[in-house]
């Protein structure tokens, strides 16, 4: 809770005042029952109409002042609970901006979703609910017994009685249920799942007949999900007829001996209604005291869950004095013997890789599925730290570098195409916030994506569906060259990108890529020998390790690897 | 009035599933109607009792202790109905919603897939998840709230009648205010409770898109105009949170003020009545009855309101799953379809056209002759219908004319199982179950040894790469395949055929995201495999076709040029084209 409690800061008037005017509200209430016993008293025992009218008036009166006390008191409540949660969304948000990849990799993106969403909704309702009830309640409660005892200390003693009994009760069924919700919750998640992946992959699961399979383990999951729910209902079931039985029997034990102290002359019989009427408003202040203590405890739930996200630092930092490299160096990306392994992995990634890349060199990476070729150009931008070595952009270490800086001057075209719901000119945007048309189209022509938005009705005012949906699979990547190249980077990085892309305009691409302006450092990760087969340099990986490194012709001489997959693309080919 | 004869009829649907456990319905309406009297019966007793505290010396014990003995038996009665229509409602509820829940899915296994190709698949699974959880709720409150609530009113009414007229007309005539007030806040709150409900689903969708790119987000540098656009939308749910939070929360309030209204004016007019009577027109006791029950009455009023709107809701709900329920299903094996057997390989297409959605044709008048063992590909440009020919062959998507004969039978005349167990098939994007390795590797083949996952395994090269995942086979995937690599992935789903070892083959894309390298070791383990099998694989790479016997080069929906490697080189056409760019610079 600790992290949580700062952002309740901003509003300390609004979670003072709240809950004081609440209290107000509840001390007006426990008020009425003694006007009452008066009007009975005093009123009906000495016939004084005028009496039983002016106080009457009262009542009306309290009623009012309670109306307002606890209208003021909503208010409040909303603002600090409103308030706080729209405090807690936006640091959320951008503490998840701050997190590294490997964090990414490790909570993956639905959990933190849900976190945002569902969970700070429900801290919402929580703070809410707390600010107006959480006192409220067992303030009517243990007030209306200090009132009772006020009335009559003999027969209040019954009180006494009465609230550790109904605060068992009341906590020994929740906290009985709780953990049965929690795992009915589970189970619920498991029908989801279920659900999902029938609709996401009906295509399998037909053609290996799975369907009746399925249904079968579809339907023992939602058996067992009633099951939960049958088996946590009759539990909670069981907490109406227990208060009810306990506030009522608390009525026979008081009028017993109410009656006896009646008798006496102790007590007066209007006294007594306002005996039976503070045992009511005990029993409904506890059903909603009930209703507060489930939602109270989803939401610590929900909280515990957003802590944990706000405590965990991001893994990457930039660092506390920046270099900036100068901008003679001749060298543009090198590595000096890098070694990376990630989290929990059983092996390195790379191992002990080093070479050098000059200012305007293509360089093409190539190898096998698993290689390591995606983890060494995501090593460039400081995607992901090494483990051991050093990675230099311009001559400087990337860890001596402000991030920001760095990757302002990269632009990477990932594997999976990415876009966004937008325009498509909204889309271009990202790689630079200042481009003009002009820069877009000039980024679409290099692309090959240009006749693409120009059979678009609208051309760069095209609306794209989230993950651009609404276009093909080339399409897309072509979309996403361009928008890399709107950045005009200095480093340009192709993660196999062009994989959808047919071999005419792949090659048409990486001609007009080689004509772009400046010194631009491209590489380039195919599975395909032609991508790269005329870069100045080629990386040849397995397994993590470099085994070639150099131009197309030196490595069908000296590196094996590389002459069998040259092979596979080229098999007719002589190899001198 | 159209709608409502439709909501009338959702109601009754509906209805029709809870019918199954009427019993309890049954049950349930009687224990609460139990249940309602003696908690209205009890401030009776007690006014009664009240009456007989007359003062100093002169309380009857004798005539108290049988009412105190009624007390006592009404509270375990009461109790004792409270639990078992508890637990009535709760059976209710689940079953329904159980039932309600698995014809939903017993109807997504049959639904064509054209319908899910064309439905989001949040939405169909929200369907069956979220709109039945919340008819679930819906029902339960309404079991729960709806008939006590209207019970108690009149019992109330009943009550106070009968004790003293006068009273009882005032209470009734102040009680509609809150009703009044409630439906007046309500009413009033709903435009802010829609705003605020688009405004979240805007936030949503940012937070949705945003976090599932992340990476993107970071690798563009784009964190502080993305948190700039966050913190906009954020602010103004922020005011319309507020405004819907706090109006909605006056409810409480104005219905509490009612409250006490007619709890004055019962305590002001009963005190009245008492003294103009001199005590005979309603007693001490009587009127303490009477403030039990003017507490009571206002209560089941916001009540019934909530429980209306919230079956409302629950209707909606309903309607959404009713609408999954009726899709229309695919078309059932025709009762006289036989199993596919002999599977001898040939596969005859013949005069078929087919399209997605009638505007836009797409295959037409297709025919092509496949003789057994021959190893056909694929290939064209994005769009020209290779995936379709899939589709149809596998009777995912029926023909719109023309037919498709394999090994002499129509696929119309036989069973869908048997069509598709004759084929072992890779789709481009692959798809992991949610469990082990070893699970979706053997995927529905419980009859399976590890020696042969193995094996298959090795076959696909995959059995590298499983090792050395943390538990080897036995590594439980998340959704989706979790961390694996797109070509690890699709490695996987190579050795769920290599396991199966199908009469006939069908490859889309299979090896995009694997190396050329190890593509070509997986194709040297198909051939093996394949031998004497007719196979069809669709391919971007050029490489990976070159030994098929025939290539059907395809172009907007219709085969442009059909032949072998060497015979469409040399007539140097599309394919030739097609060819030769790969080695251009």
């Amino acid at each position: 809770m600790k992290t949580l409690f700062p952002f309740l800061k901003p509003y300390r008037k609004e979670c003072v005042l709240a809950p004081l005017f609440k209290l107000l509200e509840a001390l007006l209430e426990l008020f009425v029952p003694l006007l009452m016993a008066a009007i009975i008293d005093k009123g009906i025992m000495a016939s004084d109409s005028g009496y039983v009218l002016r106080t009457g008036l009262i009542l009306v009166g309290l009623g009012l002042l309670g109306f307002g006390a606890s209208a003021t008191a909503q208010y409040f409540a909303a603002r600090a609970a409103t308030g706080f949660s729209a405090d807690v969304k936006s640091s959320l948000f951008a503490h998840i901006q701050r997190f590294s990849y490997a964090d990414l990799d490790r909570l993956g993106s639905s959990t933190l979703i849900n976190r945002m969403t569902t969970d700070v909704n429900q801290m919402q309702t929580g703070v809410n609910m707390v600010l107006r009830l959480l006192l409220r309640s067992p303030f009517v409660v243990f007030g209306a017994t200090i009132m009772a005892f006020t009335v009559n200390a003999r027969a209040a003693l019954i009180f006494l009685a009465l609230l550790p009994l109904l605060t068992l009760t009341v906590v020994g069924i929740t906290k009985l249920t709780l953990p049965r919700y929690q795992r009915v919750q589970g189970q619920l998640d498991k029908v989801l799942l279920h659900t999902r992946e029938n609709v996401t992959g009906v295509r399998v699961l037909r053609a290996f007949r799975m369907q009746q399979a399925e249904t079968a383990a579809y339907k023992s999951d939602n058996d067992e999900l009633t099951r939960m729910q049958l088996r946590v209902g009759r539990l909670s079931a069981l907490m109406n007829p227990l208060t009810f039985i306990l506030v009522n029997a608390a009525l026979i034990v008081l009028l017993k001996s109410g009656a006896v102290q009646v008798n006496n002359g102790a007590l007066q019989t209007g006294e007594m209604v306002a005996l039976v009427n503070y045992l009511n408003q005990i029993l409904v202040e506890l059903v909603k005291l009930a209703n507060l203590i489930i939602t109270m405890t989803k939401s610590m739930a929900s909280a515990a869950r957003v802590e944990n996200v706000l405590k965990l630092e991001p893994s990457m930092k930039d660092p506390a004095s920046p270099v900036t490299p100068a901008s003679d160096c001749r060298e543009s990306v090198g590595f000096d013997h890098v070694s990376t392994r990630y989290p929990e992995a059983g092996a390195d990634s790379l191992t002990d890789v080093t070479f050098k890349a000059l200012k305007g060199q293509t360089i093409g990476v190539i190898g096998g599925t698993g290689s390591g070729k995606s983890t060494l150009i995501q090593l460039i931008p400081r995607f992901y730290d090494v483990s051991s070595g050093s990675v230099r952009v311009d001559g400087v270490d990337v860890r001596q570098q402000s991030m920001t800086a760095l990757r302002q001057r990269i632009a990477v075209v990932p594997q999976k195409a990415a876009l966004f719901q937008g325009t498509i000119r909204e889309n271009l945007l990202w790689g630079d916030q200042s481009a003009t048309d002009e820069e877009l189209w000039q980024a679409l022509e290099t692309a090959q994506a240009a006749e693409v938005v120009r059979g678009k009705p609208l051309g760069l005012d095209e609306m794209l569906e989230q993950n651009g949906r609404n276009l093909s699979g080339g399409q897309k990547q072509r979309l996403t060259i361009a928008r890399a190249l709107v950045r005009k980077p200095e480093i340009l990085i192709l993660d196999d990108s062009a994989s959808a892309l047919d071999f005419a305009t792949d090659a048409a691409l990486r001609k007009a890529i080689r004509e772009l302006p400046g010194e631009i450092t491209v590489f380039i990760i195919s599975q395909r020998p032609s991508s790269i087969r005329y870069a100045d340099q080629i990386l040849v990986l397995d397994e993590g390790r470099l085994v070639g490194c150099g131009s197309s012709e030196e490595l069908l001489k000296s590196c094996p690897l590389y002459q069998e997959i040259y092979r596979t693309q080229y098999p007719e080919e002589v190899i001198a | 009035m159209k709608r409502d004869a439709a909501k009338s009829a959702i109601l009754s649907r509906s209805l029709k599933y809870v019918g199954r456990y009427r019993g309890y319905l049954w049950v349930s309406l009687a224990l609460s109607a139990v249940s309602v009297a003696a908690t209205l019966y009890i401030p009776i007793l007690t006014g009664q009792v009240i009456d007989l505290l007359i003062g100093q010396g002169s309380v009857d014990f004798s005539a108290m202790v049988p009412l105190l003995v009624r007390i006592g038996v009404l509270i375990a009665l009461g109790a004792a109905a409270q639990f078992f229509t508890g637990t009535c409602n709760n059976r209710l509820t689940y079953c329904t919603v159980r039932d309600i829940r698995s014809d939903a899915f017993n109807r997504l296994q049959h639904l064509p897939i054209s319908y899910l190709d064309s439905h989001a698949s949040g939405d169909v699974v929200s369907r069956v998840i979220t709109d039945v959880d919340q008819f679930a709720d819906g029902l339960l409150m309404g079991l729960t709230q709806l008939f006590t609530g209207v019970l108690t009113i009149l019992g109330t009414l009943g009550f106070m009648y009968s004790v003293n007229w006068i009273i009882a007309t005032a209470v009734v005539v102040i009680t509609p205010l809150s009703l009044v007030a409630a439906s007046f806040i309500a009413k009033n709150t709903y435009k802010m409770f829609s705003l605020q409900t688009k405004i979240r689903g805007e936030q949503t969708s940012l937070i949705d898109e945003m976090l599932t790119q992340q990476k993107v987000v970071r690798a563009f540098g784009m964190e502080q105009p993305v948190q700039t656009r966050f913190d906009e939308i954020n602010g103004r749910l922020r005011g319309a949170s507020l405004r819907a939070v706090f109006f909605s929360s006056l409810t409480n309030p104005s219905t509490r003020f009612v409250n006490s209204l007619v709890y004055a004016c019962v305590g002001v007019a009963g005190a009245l009545t008492s003294i103009a009577t001199g005590g005979a027109g309603l007693s001490i006791g009587s009127l303490s009855a009477f403030l039990s029950y003017a507490n009571q009455y206002t209560k089941p009023f916001n009540e019934i309101s909530g429980v209306v709107t919230e079956l409302q809701g629950a209707l909606a709900c309903a309607q959404r799953v009713f609408e999954l329920i009726d899709a229309p299903e695919e078309m059932p094996d025709s009762p006289s379809a036989k199993k596919l057997e002999p599977v001898t390989g040939a596969v005859e297409i013949q005069d078929v056209s087919f399209s997605y959605v009638p505007e836009k044709p797409l295959i037409r008048h297709f025919n092509l002759k496949v003789a057994p063992g021959q190893r056909v590909a694929i290939v064209g440009p994005t769009g020209c219908g290779k995936t379709t020919l899939i589709n149809l062959l596998m009777r995912f998507y029926d023909v719109n004319d023309g037919q498709i004969v394999l090994s002499g039978q129509s696929i119309m005349d036989v069973t869908r199982e048997s069509l598709r167990q004759s084929f072992g098939m890779v789709l481009q994007d692959t798809w992991l179950k949610t469990g082990t390795v070893r699970d979706n590797i053997r995927m529905g083949r419980e009859d399976v040894t590890d020696d042969e996952i193995i094996a298959a395994a090795k076959a696909a090269h995959a059995h590298g790469f499983i090792q050395r995942l943390p538990e080897g086979y036995d590594t439980v995937l998340t959704e989706d395949g979790g961390s694996l690599s797109q070509g690890e992935k699709q490695l996987l789903c190579i050795t769920r055929v290599m396991l199966s070892i199908p009469p006939m083959l069908i490859l889309d894309e299979a090896t995009s995201s694997i190396d050329t390298r190890t593509e070509q070791r997986i194709q040297r383990a198909f051939e093996k495999l394949m031998r004497g099998r007719t196979s069809f694989i669709v391919a971007h790479r050029l490489s990976t076709i070159q030994n098929a016997d025939m290539i059907l080069v395809m172009n907007a929906g219709n085969v442009v040029e059909q032949g072998t490697h060497e015979e469409l080189l040399q007539k140097g056409g599309f394919y030739a084209k097609l060819y030769n760019s790969q080695f251009a610079a």
